[in-house]
């Protein structure tokens, strides 16, 4: 450790030569201690107290603002293009795509995340290569997520994926579009799922597998009827986490998805028109209106950035939603064992 | 034996199917390094280890990159990158010193010392704080914090011991830091805190037992013991701070530019860039060849840097095994 190192025991009687009192409890008293462990306790009240400051004036800031901007008329109408702030309309289309884009990364990353966690929990052979995949998907998690939007850029951007997004005449593919967008959102959400859900098979005991190879079950029946099933709190619990780290991202928006105002749908299939045309999220929206970017409208970033944070708390709450439930499916998992 | 072929999928195949799904992971990631290293293949070509310099102004030459057409020239390549790392390095070791200081005695505080009224509410905020997205973070800095920073923090007669080299406009360095530690420390204070809970209880109330104040036993004996955890949150909370864009692209000031520590005090209110938020602000003129090229080299610079990060911590958990616990 390169902080503080910390002091050397001191020598072995009571803190601060306080006589040995037996009925008051000479330890709990701070005024007793030597100045160095007050200076430390003083210090990390602070922090503690630091903590629940920053976050709650967030928290408060935000909805200050947000509740001071947001109007409904802004939630279902279009944005417009405009220099005037009154005429440039609301944030429908941002909305509808944070909501296609988190749907689209999740529907990608949930059954990756449970093939691979099921494969290294239930059969994991070799183990070289078990390992390997482990530490992979660890990998891709520290992994920022700017690397991972230009890596999706270059990726799609190649032939065979033509299909997935906008063609120029000459045969470049603009490579940028909800399709390209999701896949690339999906390496952010797979690492969340894949935690929860092998957390979830580790923690089932042997004998649950053991007693339904006795009643005949293969081992693809006994993953599918028996452990599935039993880790599917755990399974959401991942789920809502990575569909809030989806909603929150901008650097693959801004890449992958072309941050424009509105929807643009390309090619002429209903339903695939949309997922191949390049949009923008909430979190596009908020860029692009903050004097970062070129809207500078941030009264409507504020009432964005709220909508956003409510999105993002309400998927947060899901999660505890589902621990709590998912405390009685554990139950059940034990009662099938040995309680 | 019909029931077997009525089952839908037979072992062999479950494992087959699980194991390749397993395995695209693998095979993403060989993409990603290929792929991105094969576009940023052109600026190390034409730069060589220059790229790594402080040669000439960053800006200056990536808006040269813009310019220069479908067919770039050797001279449109030129590009020292020494601004963006240096900017990177000085937010990343900034906000991970302070995060690990601030998280670790928050930890302690959380996990020991806070009354269960203080607990109730504090692990909710450091969860809160932990899902709140970068973007927001961003917006916060810049209308909030940048404003505050340039009316009041900085004096005049610091803007004007400058002007000539930057200016100050209350985008800088300090804004940067500061956000960039609030956002990972939520972090670290989740991960330290896993840490201090599975040091057996034993050992404290040992220590405590032979005569030493609470505080001092949760120092010398948890925290010690706790180690390799706290390493481990602070390598993930970097690997975040690395890759952080769209927040600094907010708040930094978009300037490549160096902040020099010999200029004393003024050196936290100097704007500076990073390699990550650099990417995002220049994401529109992609499709210029040496633009491309040079984003691609920082993105593989990052990628580089998230597998060195990501190899330092699983280093730093090997030894929690000893305990048998799982971080």
């Amino acid at each position: 450790m390169a902080t503080s190192t910390p002091p050397a025991l001191p020598p072995l009687r009571p803190a601060g030569g306080a006589p040995p009192a037996r009925k008051r409890r000479a330890n709990e008293s701070v005024s007793t201690w030597r100045w160095t462990d007050r200076i430390g306790y003083v210090l990390m009240w602070g922090a503690g107290l630091l903590v629940c400051a920053i976050g709650l004036s967030i928290v408060v800031y935000m909805m200050f603002r947000g509740l001071q901007y947001l109007r409904p008329s802004l939630i279902f109408s279009h944005p417009q293009a405009g220099l005037d702030q009154s005429k440039t309309g609301g944030f429908l289309d941002p909305l509808l795509g944070t909501i296609l884009l988190t749907v689209l990364g999740i529907t990608i990353a949930v059954p990756i995340a449970i093939g691979a966690a099921t494969w290294i929990v239930e059969y994991g052979r070799p183990t070289w290569l078990a390992r390997l995949v482990d530490s992979g998907i660890e990998i891709i998690a520290g992994t920022p997520d700017i690397v991972i939007a230009l890596f999706g850029l270059v990726l799609f951007q190649q032939g065979i994926f033509g299909w997935m997004s906008f063609t120029a005449q000459g045969g470049a593919v603009f490579g940028r579009s909800f399709l390209t967008a999701g896949c690339m959102m999906s390496l952010i959400a797979m690492p969340m799922v894949f935690a929860a859900t092998r957390e979830g098979l580790q923690a089932i005991p042997g004998h649950v597998r053991e007693a339904s190879y006795a009643l005949g079950k293969t081992k693809a029946a006994t993953i599918r009827r028996v452990l599935l099933p039993s880790v599917k709190a755990n399974i959401s619990t991942g789920a809502a986490l990575g569909m809030g780290r989806i909603a929150g991202d901008t650097a693959i928006v801004v890449v992958l998805l072309g941050a424009t105002l509105t929807l643009d749908p390309e090619g002429g299939v209903p339903g695939l028109k949309v997922l191949k045309g390049t949009g923008g999220t909430l979190t596009s929206f908020v860029y692009n209106n903050s004097p970062a970017g070129e809207g500078n409208a941030p009264q409507k970033a504020y009432a964005a950035a709220f909508v956003l944070l409510l999105i993002v708390v309400a998927l947060n709450f899901a999660v505890d939603l589902i621990a709590r439930s998912g405390a009685k499916t554990g139950l059940e998992t034990s009662r099938l064992g040995a309680k | 034996m019909l029931e077997r072929l009525r089952e839908p999928w037979t072992d062999r195949r479950a494992e087959r199917v699980l194991g390749a799904l397993a395995c695209l992971v693998l095979l993403i990631i060989i993409f990603m390094i290929v792929f991105v290293a094969l576009r940023a293949w052109p600026s190390f070509r034409e730069n060589g280890l220059s790229w790594f310099s402080a040669k000439g102004n960053a800006d200056v030459q990536m808006s040269r990159m813009v310019n220069s057409g479908a067919n770039p020239t050797n001279a449109d390549y030129q590009f020292g990158a020494w601004p963006l790392i240096f900017g990177t390095l000085l937010t990343t070791v900034f906000a991970t010193v302070l995060g690990l200081v601030f998280s670790l005695l928050s930890a302690i505080f959380i996990v020991e010392f806070a009354p269960e009224g203080i607990r109730r509410l504090i692990v909710p905020v450091v969860r809160l704080l932990a899902a709140v997205p970068s973007v927001i973070y961003g917006l916060i800095g810049i209308l909030v914090l940048t404003p505050f920073v340039g009316n009041h923090l900085i004096s005049s007669g610091r803007k004007k011991s400058v002007e000539f080299v930057i200016q100050l406009s209350g985008t800088s360095l300090l804004v940067a830091v500061v956000i960039l530690t609030i956002m990972i420390t939520p972090i670290m204070i989740a991960i330290t805190v896993d840490g201090l809970y599975a040091i057996p209880r034993a050992w404290k109330e040992g220590a405590v037992a032979l005569g030493v104040n609470r505080w001092r036993a949760m120092w010398t004996v948890t925290v010690r013991a706790a180690r390799p955890a706290i390493m481990a949150g602070a390598v993930l909370a970097t690997a975040r701070a690395l890759g952080e864009a769209i927040m600094i692209a907010m708040v930094s000031g978009a300037k490549a530019f160096s902040p020099n520590p010999a200029d004393g005090l003024t050196f936290i209110f100097e704007p500076m860039n990073t390699l990550a938020a650099n990417i995002v602000q220049n994401s529109e003129s992609i499709n210029a060849p040496a633009m491309q090229a040079t984003l691609y080299a920082t993105a593989l610079l990052l990628l580089v840097g998230g597998f060195a990060l990501s190899l330092g911590s699983w280093i730093a958990k090997q030894p929690l095994k000893k305990y048998g616990t799982r971080a």
